[in-house]
């Protein structure tokens, strides 16, 4: 039996199909300027039933999803597939950070997220980019080759990136700017892990977990290890198709 | 609708920014509350009130006022409304629920406040509200100081008495505070020219604390599984409590409980007996504020109380009816009024205890505190909340939002994982 879930967010979308419990096919796309239509289009060949998740859930329920489920949940439910041992998820997506605590059963009983701006969130990495002349890919590898004492002060997107912009211009090297802005999103995913007071194994997802600075500078505040799955992206997918194969 | 330009022109109102205020309030309703499944059918009465808001209530207001009446507009649940009634004044509510007029009100007051402190000065402002416009006077309090402050500059645009409310409870407190509605019961005798006697307060509280029955009732019936009516239209009624006239509010409160009952009886309900039951706790929620609430109840689950002004805060605790003096009857009214567990005071504890409380006699499975933003009394004591909750083994969602609509997403993924959470 087939079963699909899919990820709505705000900058990508990612697809997961299962069958007898075994990932199928998995995918992931820039959420564009139709997203709903995308997401469809994506699903159509595989003719299962659709659990969704994301931003776009409640238009996906409208038009072609059975079933919808908070990220949070999605989360829970595919990180536990993955890592069975986990206790509690960092997600860092598009546009959000969010924390997650599991009990040993795997049920969800505590979570925050960080509030209305993009501070700490893949888009801030984004804009802090290219405001250093990298691609999304290279600012991570380049940080960890930045020399640690720099501080960016600023939380706010378009703050810190005035303020990267001024050390740019003071002649201070790119790289150590780059660590220092991931110094400041990782330790305010530190500080929202410490508000559901964390339990290791630590499990990070999200498009954010791609990169091995944040990966480094999370586990060594929170000394402890910080696992991170083979594709980070799709495991909100992954949890909509496991829900999706509880409901039929 | 028409009849009614020429008393909002009479009373002085912006009639091309009124008529973009009442275009956008009805979707709003039709959205949130009409859309509803297998509401009670004594809602009608409500929504006859939503829909004449700015229509038949004012019309009876400006006839209270030609026949020598005043009338008097409030902003908290501590200034006592039986004082305004006993000296022949009507008393209402002023709700400020709605962002309004913020280019005005940016050049007087931060941008960073309250926004309920921003909606009354947006509406008085930008003169956009005819209960407002209708006001003989407006009571302020040294509640927050926010509030405190902003009281200040609005009485450069409409008389305002401020009742000093005191920030403990202890008996110096009370002295003062039973002084404070003295005062403002000679303010009112002034303002209406009528004395207030053991009679007239003691019929005032006898009205009043009928309307808190009935909305006491209307509580109770709401510890029922299925509940027989929603978080929404609860709420509704509690926010028209503030506004209405007492006497035929009160019967209408008590007719829709009657079909409760019915409904109790056969096992209806608005949503399935295993829905989600949820406590909201915090800051007031003023009309037309319904976000967070909807959201809410969008999700499946079902609000069984408020633990807030608007909600039980407001109603719970009568007045004793059988002073034998006016004195008597002041301090009764003292009495009463200081035990309101708002968060401006200190210690505040009987909030949280009272929460708890709540949470067994209405069978709740969670606690969702909303503050507003830049509410610094709420945001700071949902922290106290939070931990009772969690000592308690309560699960508890923490919100803070503001009037406009940009993070109902952001909104709806916390409730709707809170839900799922208690499912
Ligand atoms: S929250 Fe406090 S200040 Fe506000 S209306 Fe209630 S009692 Fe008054
Ligand atoms: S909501 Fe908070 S800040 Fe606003 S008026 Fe009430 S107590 Fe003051």
């Amino acid at each position: 039996m087939r079963r699909a879930g899919v990820d709505i967010g705000s900058r990508t979308i990612a697809v997961v199909v299962m069958e007898e419990g075994k990932i199928i096919y998995s995918t992931v796309v820039d959420t564009g300027y139709q997203p709903n239509e995308t997401a469809a289009a994506l699903l159509t060949p595989f003719a299962a039933p659709v659990v969704a998740t994301g931003y776009g859930r409640h238009a996906a329920k409208a038009s072609f999803a059975r079933e919808i489920i908070t990220e949070i949940k999605a989360h829970a439910l595919g990180t536990a597939y993955l890592f069975p041992e986990v206790r509690t998820i960092l997600d860092i997506g598009g546009q959000d950070t969010k924390a997650i605590l599991l009990s040993p059963q795997k049920a969800v009983v505590d979570f925050v997220m960080n509030d209305k701006c993009s501070a700490g969130t893949g888009k801030f990495l984004e804009v802090m980019a290219a405001a250093l002349g990298y691609d999304i890919g290279e600012i991570g590898p380049a940080a960890l080759a930045g020399k640690p004492g720099l501080k960016i002060s600023n939380m706010c997107t378009v703050f810190a990136e005035s303020e990267a912009i001024s050390l740019l211009h003071r002649g201070t090297p790119r790289q150590d700017i780059a660590l220092a802005l991931h110094q400041s999103v990782a330790e305010r995913a530190a500080s929202l892990l410490k508000k559901i007071s964390f339990v290791p194994p630590l499990v990070f997802t999200g498009g954010v977990a791609q990169n091995p600075c944040l990966v480094k500078l999370l586990s060594e505040i929170l000394s402890t290890t910080v696992y991170v799955p083979a594709s980070p992206q799709i495991v909100g997918a992954l949890g909509a198709a496991l829900h999706c194969a509880t409901l039929i | 609708m028409s009849d009614y330009r020429k008393m909002w022109a009479d009373l002085g109102l912006d009639l091309d920014a009124h008529d973009q205020l009442l275009q956008a309030l009805p979707p709003t309703y039709h959205d949130v509350y009409l859309t509803q499944t297998n509401r009670p059918q004594k809602m009608d009465y409500f929504d006859f009130v939503v829909n004449e808001i700015h229509g038949l209530r004012i019309q009876e207001l400006q006839q209270h006022k030609q026949q020598g009446g005043k009338v008097i507009g409030t902003f908290c649940v501590f200034v006592p409304e039986e004082i305004v009634r006993s000296a022949g004044g009507i008393c209402i509510g002023l709700c400020s629920g709605l962002e309004t007029g913020s280019g005005e009100v940016e050049k007087i007051l931060p941008r960073q406040i309250c926004p309920l402190i921003k909606s009354f000065m947006g509406f008085k402002l930008g003169k956009i509200c005819p209960y407002f416009e209708s006001c003989d006077l407006v009571v302020g309090e040294t509640t927050c100081d926010g509030k405190k402050k902003a009281f200040e500059l609005l009485n450069d645009y409409i008389p305002v008495h401020v009742m000093e409310t005191p920030q403990m409870k202890r008996e110096r407190d009370y002295k003062l505070w039973l002084k404070e509605i003295k005062d403002f019961a000679v303010k009112i005798e002034d303002i209406t020219g009528q004395k207030i006697t053991a009679a007239s307060l003691k019929q005032s509280i006898i009205d009043t604390n009928a309307k808190r029955q009935a909305l006491l009732r209307l509580a109770s019936l709401r510890r029922h599984k299925p509940a027989p009516i929603s978080g929404k239209d609860s709420l509704l009624i509690e926010q028209i409590a503030m506004y209405d006239d007492v006497t035929r509010f009160t019967q209408k409160v008590n007719e829709l409980c009657d079909e409760l009952e019915e409904r109790i009886n056969s096992g209806t309900g608005v949503a399935p007996a295993n829905a989600p039951r949820i406590i909201l706790s915090g800051t007031p929620m003023a009309i037309p504020n319904w976000k967070v609430p909807h959201i809410i109840e969008s999700t499946g689950a079902i609000i069984v109380a408020e633990e807030m002004c608007t909600g039980l805060r407001y109603f719970e605790g009568l007045v004793p009816e059988d002073a034998s003096s006016l004195e008597e009857a002041y301090a009764n009214l003292a009495q009463r009024y200081l035990n309101i567990n708002c968060a401006v005071f200190t210690p505040n504890n009987n909030r949280t205890q009272r929460l708890m409380e709540l949470v067994e006699e209405y069978q709740a499975d969670g606690v969702i505190h909303v503050s507003l933003s830049f509410c610094d009394p709420y945001s700071i004591e949902a922290t106290q909340v939070e931990k009772a909750c969690r000592q308690a083994g309560i699960p508890i969602l923490k919100l803070e939002t503001d009037y406009g609509q940009e993070d109902t997403e952001q909104l709806k993924t916390r409730v709707e994982a809170f839900c799922e959470m208690l499912r």
